[in-house]
C-alpha cells in the first residue's frame, strides 16, 4: 500500500500538470471573484469563506479524472486489480494520494488567499480546520465519481455533474463552520458533523469505488 | 370559469406549465414506444 | 410459482399490457376529476386567495418526485442482488419521470411562492433539497445515456443510485441545518391538526391517486419500450453474427 502511495505521489509530482494546476486554478478563481462582485471590502469579508470553499471544491474537481484514467488506459489498473492488495485498498490509497496532492496544498494555501479577500481575522483558524477536515471527503467522493466514469471516453463533464451534487453536504458544513465560527455561534457542531461525513466516506466509499472499478474492468 | 381574483395569472400559469411538462413527458414516452415497437416488428419480420 | 416469474421479460410484457391500460384509464379519470374539482369547485382560501388551487399539482408531483427515486432505489437493489434485467430497465424508465415530477414541483412552487412569500425562489431547506434532487436525476439520466454496454450501464447507475440516495438524505439534513425554512409543514399527515381543510383534502387525494396511477402507467410504458429496444438490439446482433 505504501509503495502504491509513493508511486502515485511520484507520478503526480513528476507529471507536473496535476499538482500545480489545481493550486493555480484555486488562485485564479479567488482572484477573479473581486472582479465579479466589485472591490467593496466589507462584501468580500462576508463572502470570503464561501468563495474559498467553493473554489477549493472546484480545484479538487479539476484533477479528479486523473485518479484512475491514466492507470486505466495503460492497463496498470487491471494489473493492480490482480495484485494481492484488495481493490478497496487501492481505491482508498488513490483517494489519499489525490488528497495529498490537491486537498492538503489547497488547505495550506487557503489562509493566504483569505488575505486577498479581506477575510475576518477570526475566520482563518476555522477555515484551516474545516478545510483540513473536509477536503479528504472531497477526494474520497471524487474518487468514487472518477471510478464511475473511468471507462468513458469523454467522462470529464459527466464526472462533474455526478460529483458536484454529492459534495453538497460537505460544502454546507464546511462553509457553515467558518460562518458560525466568526459569528461566535459555535463552530463545533458543523465541524463534528463534517468529521462524521469524512469518516463515513472513508469507511464506506472505498467499497463502492472498488465495486464500480470491478464493473468497469470486466 | 371560476373567479380567480387577483391571482388568476399565477394559478393559470402553474396549471399551464405543469400540464405542458406532463404533455411533453407523455408525448415523448409514447413516441419512443411507437418507434421502438415499429423497429422491433421490422427486425422480427426479417 | 414465485413473484419473480413476473419479471421474466416475456411474462412481463404479457401481464403489463392490460395493467398499463387500466393505469392510464385510472390516471386520466382521477386527474380529470381531481383537477376540475380542485380548479372549479373549491373555495378560495382566506389568506392565499385562489393560489391555493396550485396545491393540486404541487403536492402530488412533489410526492411522486421522491417516490420515483425510491422506486429507482428498490429496482436498482433488485438488479444488483437478483440481476433481473427488467428491474434495471424499470429503474431507467423511472428516471425521466421523476425528473419531470421534480420540475413540476419546482415550477408550481415558484409560481405559488411569488405572491405568497414575495419571491419566486428562497433558499429554504425544502426548496433547496428539491433542487439537489433535480441535479441527482440529471446525473443519473446522463450516466445511463453515456454508457454503451447495457449491463455495465445498469450496474454503474445502480451503484450511483445507492450512493446518491445516501447523499440525498445527508443533503436533506445538512440543508436543514444550514437555513431555517419558509415552507409550511406537512399538508398531509395523520396528525389532523396541521392538515389542510377538508374542502381541499378530498380533491387533493384524488389528484394524488391520479399522479400515482400516471406514474405507474408511464413506468410500465417506458419499461416495455426499453425491453423492446433491448430485444431489437439483441436480434440485430444475432443476425450480424450469423
Amino acid at each position: 500500500m505504501i509503495a502504491l502511495l509513493r508511486r502515485d505521489l511520484a507520478l503526480a509530482v513528476r507529471a507536473g500538470g496535476g499538482f500545480g494546476l489545481g493550486l493555480a486554478f484555486f488562485l485564479i478563481v479567488v482572484v477573479l471573484v473581486p472582479f465579479g462582485v466589485g472591490p467593496d471590502r466589507s462584501t468580500l469579508t462576508l463572502i470570503a469563506p464561501g468563495i474559498l470553499w467553493v473554489a477549493a471544491l472546484l480545484a479538487a474537481l479539476l484533477s479528479l479524472d486523473r485518479i484512475f484514467a491514466l492507470d486505466f488506459e495503460d492497463g496498470s489498473l487491471a494489473l493492480l486489480a490482480t495484485a494481492p492488495l484488495p481493490l478497496e485498498g487501492i481505491a482508498l490509497i488513490k483517494a489519499l494520494a489525490h488528497w495529498i496532492t490537491t486537498g492538503l496544498p489547497l488547505t495550506l494555501v487557503a489562509p493566504a488567499l483569505g488575505f486577498f479577500l479581506n477575510m475576518a481575522p477570526d475566520a482563518y483558524g476555522y477555515l484551516l480546520v474545516s478545510l483540513a477536515l473536509g477536503t479528504p471527503a472531497l477526494s474520497m467522493i471524487g474518487s468514487f465519481g472518477a471510478a464511475l466514469t473511468v471507462g468513458l471516453r469523454r467522462g470529464g463533464l459527466l464526472l462533474s455533474l455526478l460529483v458536484l451534487p454529492l459534495y453538497v453536504p460537505t460544502l454546507i458544513f464546511g462553509a457553515e463552520a467558518v460562518r458560525r465560527g466568526v459569528d461566535g455561534t459555535g463552530a463545533t457542531a458543523p465541524l463534528m458533523l463534517m468529521g462524521a461525513i469524512t469518516l463515513g466516506c472513508f469507511a464506506l466509499l472505498p467499497f463502492a469505488s472498488a465495486a464500480v472499478l470491478r464493473i468497469n474492468l470486466r | 370559469m371560476p373567479d380567480l381574483g387577483k391571482y388568476a395569472f399565477e394559478v393559470l400559469t402553474a396549471y399551464a406549465g405543469s400540464i405542458a411538462v406532463l404533455a411533453v413527458l407523455i408525448g415523448a414516452s409514447l413516441r419512443r414506444s411507437r418507434r421502438v415497437k415499429a423497429a422491433l416488428e421490422a427486425v422480427e419480420r426479417g | 410459482m414465485s413473484i419473480w416469474e413476473y419479471a421474466n421479460p416475456k411474462r412481463f410484457m404479457d401481464w403489463t399490457a392490460p395493467v398499463m391500460r387500466v393505469a392510464f384509464a385510472v390516471a386520466a379519470a382521477c386527474l380529470v376529476v381531481g383537477l376540475i374539482w380542485g380548479f372549479f369547485f373549491t373555495p378560495d382560501e382566506t389568506r392565499q386567495g385562489s393560489t391555493v388551487k396550485i396545491i393540486y399539482l404541487h403536492v402530488p408531483s412533489a410526492l411522486m418526485a421522491i417516490n420515483a427515486w425510491f422506486m429507482m432505489l428498490v429496482t436498482s437493489l433488485v438488479w444488483l442482488v437478483r440481476r433481473h434485467h427488467v428491474s434495471a430497465l424499470a429503474a431507467r424508465a423511472a428516471g425521466p419521470i421523476g425528473l419531470a415530477m421534480t420540475v413540476i414541483a419546482l415550477i408550481t412552487g415558484a409560481i405559488w411562492g411569488s405572491p405568497m412569500w414575495g419571491t419566486y425562489w428562497a433558499w429554504d431547506p425544502r426548496l433547496t433539497s428539491f433542487l439537489i434532487l433535480f441535479l441527482f436525476y440529471l446525473g443519473y439520466i446522463a450516466l445511463w445515456a453515456a454508457i454503451e454496454d447495457a449491463d455495465t450501464a445498469a450496474d454503474l447507475t445502480s451503484v450511483l443510485c445507492l450512493v446518491g440516495s445516501v447523499f440525498a438524505i445527508l443533503s436533506r439534513y445538512a440543508v436543514n441545518f444550514w437555513n431555517q425554512g419558509l415552507h409550511q409543514g406537512a399538508s398531509l399527515s395523520l396528525d389532523k391538526e396541521e392538515n389542510v381543510a377538508d374542502v381541499f383534502y378530498i380533491p387533493l387525494l384524488i389528484c394524488i391517486a391520479g399522479f400515482v396511477a400516471l406514474f405507474v402507467a408511464l413506468v410500465l410504458l417506458r419499461t416495455r419500450t426499453e425491453i423492446r429496444a433491448r430485444r431489437t438490439a439483441a436480434l440485430i446482433a444475432r443476425s450480424q453474427r450469423a
